[in-house]
């Protein structure tokens, strides 16, 4: 496996289905963690949440603070296992016997973490973090270093004036740079990126994200790319999937999502973004509150303590999301979409 | 109120403030000068390591003690930076208000919201504990937290983000302060409260006719609340102006790459146009413009002379050798 991998690494695995078959499948993922304390209460961190993604597409992921975002980034690595649900990878079943091997999986998906500095071995320099990965995976000591030169010049950095310094040595835009070569080390199909541009200054952020988009185009990457700025996802997805509170509230194209969004929380959620003219300032708060617990989400549809619409139906009945057909499928989980839920405004969005 | 009308809130010039240690100095804020008039909400916006937390706490001189301060800063006429202790005290809270970016770390996790607000009023009036308590009561209505009788036993861990910048809020309110200093605080918020609190400080500002300095990051923020802007690079003022000229028409390059390098509606298929490299060393800052290593219009000059401001207008500064304004 390791030696097929370095005569040539773009062929291993090999694309077994094609483009049709979708990379990544999650079913009904499921993580709660326990509260210290609290007999039988859970934080509900990611509740039922199913979605594909497709070889070469962007998948955007926004949500506010707590909605279980990270928590998902994490479970798709399989850096914690989930409760319940299941994980299909290119075909491959992840963490059940017969299925991906954890190991090839990790090769094969990568993560770039929000900090760019405590996802650094702060007693290692650059080149031995980047060249660790491949090492570990099988690679000899020298080639992994010189998987690790290359793949520093990919992203920008002198191998030579970069490789031998420590991260205290470097800002937050080549500290990313890092992450983001210690990624790609492992030659993987997919990355997971969980809010990459977040910590950085604007000016750098803009050159972070134009180094992304190269990098996908060259390597063939697929990113699943978590944030909370609304228009970092908007300029860089093609689909977006919303969260609230642990669950899907909807998901589809992204112009969809921005221009006719289906979902009550995701409009209030693009209302209320800045929109940069002060000639058009926000009069009046989309909505009002904070996000609910995740402890003790509200029953049925967990905005509907935050909704202009909420009705009887919203508190007794979880909202599904929409049938999902394909790619160009845009769907929500809201009662108003179902004109069969009883909620009295449904079909009419 | 009374003819001082002309005279602005706060008059800053020439202040420089410099951290020193053994190893190093740190030039975090050098010869920044601007003025803020009653009624004003002045944005200060910058990226991290800018200078621009700094020169809103050395209006109130919330300070370390290894920090240098030097130049002329004026609260209402008053003269800070010759305060003795006593003054300050009764500034910090009184004629001056604070609000921080993380309210869980500037409230006090060990006593209740209303004995924080309190102890405050308590000190700055010379009222007792009822009045204070019903002064807080009133305080957080005003600041608009649901069921505020409850919320005023509350420890500010049982509050959620938005209630806790609330409490805040109230807190620096509570002495009728004429200058309001806001430190980034809606950046720890999510979108949805974000904006709650962004439209809550606007109408408070207007109602209570207010001075406002609002320190932030995000350019989208500062759309939504300033009347002027104050762009700040590497510990200097590089740019000041009416809040929608800077954005729709600005004239220091840094400020322009700013705004082009800010995602906001780009073409998906095009790079965004980002600003080379990354910012100064602030202990080894050169000679001449900051900006220069990174600028599109640098000349040799640039990197020999620190630029002077320049003002296109009398609200309308920038401190740039290479103006490429026909605006005369």
């Amino acid at each position: 496996m390791a030696l097929a991998a370095a005569s040539n690494p773009r062929l291993d695995p090999p694309d077994r289905a094609g483009p049709a078959q979708p990379l990544l499948i999650a079913r009904d993922l499921k993580k709660h963690f326990p509260v210290k304390g609290a007999r039988g209460k859970a934080v509900q961190a990611v509740d039922g949440v199913s979605f594909t993604v497709r070889k070469g597409e962007t998948l955007g992921i926004v949500g506010e603070s707590g909605c279980g975002k990270s928590t998902l980034a994490r479970l798709l690595l399989h850096l914690v296992s989930p409760d319940a649900g299941e994980l299909v990878f290119d075909g491959d079943a992840v963490g059940v016997a017969g299925g991906i091997a954890l190991n090839a999986l990790r090769r094969q998906v990568q993560i770039v973490f929000q900090d760019s500095y405590s996802s650094l071995n702060p007693r290692m320099p650059v080149r031995d973090s980047v060249a660790f990965g491949p090492f570990i995976q099988g690679r000899k000591k020298a080639e992994a270093r010189d998987i690790a030169r290359a793949i520093l010049g990919k992203v920008g950095l002198d191998a030579n004036l970069f490789g031998p310094r420590y991260p205290h040595e470097l800002s937050g835009g080549q500290k990313q740079r890092v992450n983001i070569a210690r990624a790609l080390a492992t030659d993987p199909r997919m990355v997971i990126l969980d809010e990459p541009v977040s910590a950085l200054d604007k000016s750098v952020e803009a050159q972070v994200l134009n180094l992304l988009r190269a990098l996908k185009r060259q390597l063939n990457l697929t990113y699943v790319f978590i944030s909370h700025d609304l228009n970092v996802v908007r300029y860089i997805s093609d689909r977006v999937l919303v969260m609230y509170l642990g669950r899907v509230v909807e998901l589809g194209p992204v112009d969809a999502i921005f221009e006719q969004p289906l979902h009550p929380y995701t409009r209030a959620l693009l209302a209320s973004h800045p929109s940069m003219d002060p000639a058009r300032r926000i009069e009046e708060p989309p909505i009002s509150g904070d996000p609910p617990n995740p402890i003790d989400p509200p029953s049925g549809c967990r905005f509907r303590t935050r909704c202009p619409c909420a009705e009887p139906v919203c508190e007794s009945t979880v909202p599904v999301l929409g049938e999902w057909l394909d790619m160009q499928s845009h769907v929500a989980a809201c009662h108003m979409q179902d004109p069969k839920s009883g909620h009295s405004k449904a079909g009419e969005a | 109120m009374d003819g001082s009308v002309e005279l602005p809130l706060v008059e800053v010039s020439d202040l420089s403030v410099k951290f020193v240690s053994r190893e190093v100095t740190v030039h975090a804020v050098n010869n920044v000068s601007f003025s803020a008039r009653r009624g004003e909400v002045l944005c200060i916006l910058g990226e991290s390591g800018s200078g621009k937390s700094v020169t809103l706490r050395s209006l109130m001189r919330l300070l370390p003690r290894q920090a240098r301060v030097d130049g002329d800063v004026r609260v209402n006429g008053k003269d800070v930076l010759a305060m003795g202790a006593r003054e300050l005290r009764d500034l910090r809270g009184g004629l001056v208000a604070m609000i921080f970016q993380e309210p869980m770390t500037a409230l006090d996790p060990v006593y209740t919201v209303g004995q924080q607000i309190g102890e405050m009023v308590r000190r700055h009036t010379g009222c007792d504990r009822k009045a204070a308590r019903a002064r807080g009561l009133e305080l957080l209505d005003l600041v608009g937290v649901p069921s505020a009788q409850r919320r005023l036993d509350a420890y500010p861990h049982e509050l959620s983000g938005g209630l806790r910048q609330r409490a805040m809020i109230a807190m620096a309110l509570s002495c009728n302060p004429q200058l309001l200093l806001a430190d980034e605080p809606t950046t720890a918020l999510d979108a949805t409260v974000q904006v709650q609190v962004l439209i809550l400080l606007r109408r408070l500002q207007r109602e209570l006719g207010m001075g406002m300095i609002f320190v932030t990051h995000d350019l989208g923020v500062a759309a939504e609340i300033a009347d002027t802007i104050a762009v700040m690079y590497a510990g200097r003022i590089v740019e000041i102006g009416p809040v929608a000229q800077v954005l729709s028409d600005p004239l220091h390059p840094y400020t322009a790459g700013l705004l082009a390098s800010t995602v906001h509606g780009q073409q998906k298929d095009h790079d965004i146009d980002a600003i080379p490299g990354s910012p100064p060393d602030m202990r080894r800052l050169s000679q001449g413009c900051s900006f220069a290593p990174r600028c599109p219009r640098q000349s040799v000059r640039c990197h020999a002379t620190v630029p002077q401001p320049r003002f296109i207008a009398p609200d309308r500064m920038a401190a740039c050798l290479n103006l490429s304004v026909g605006t005369e």
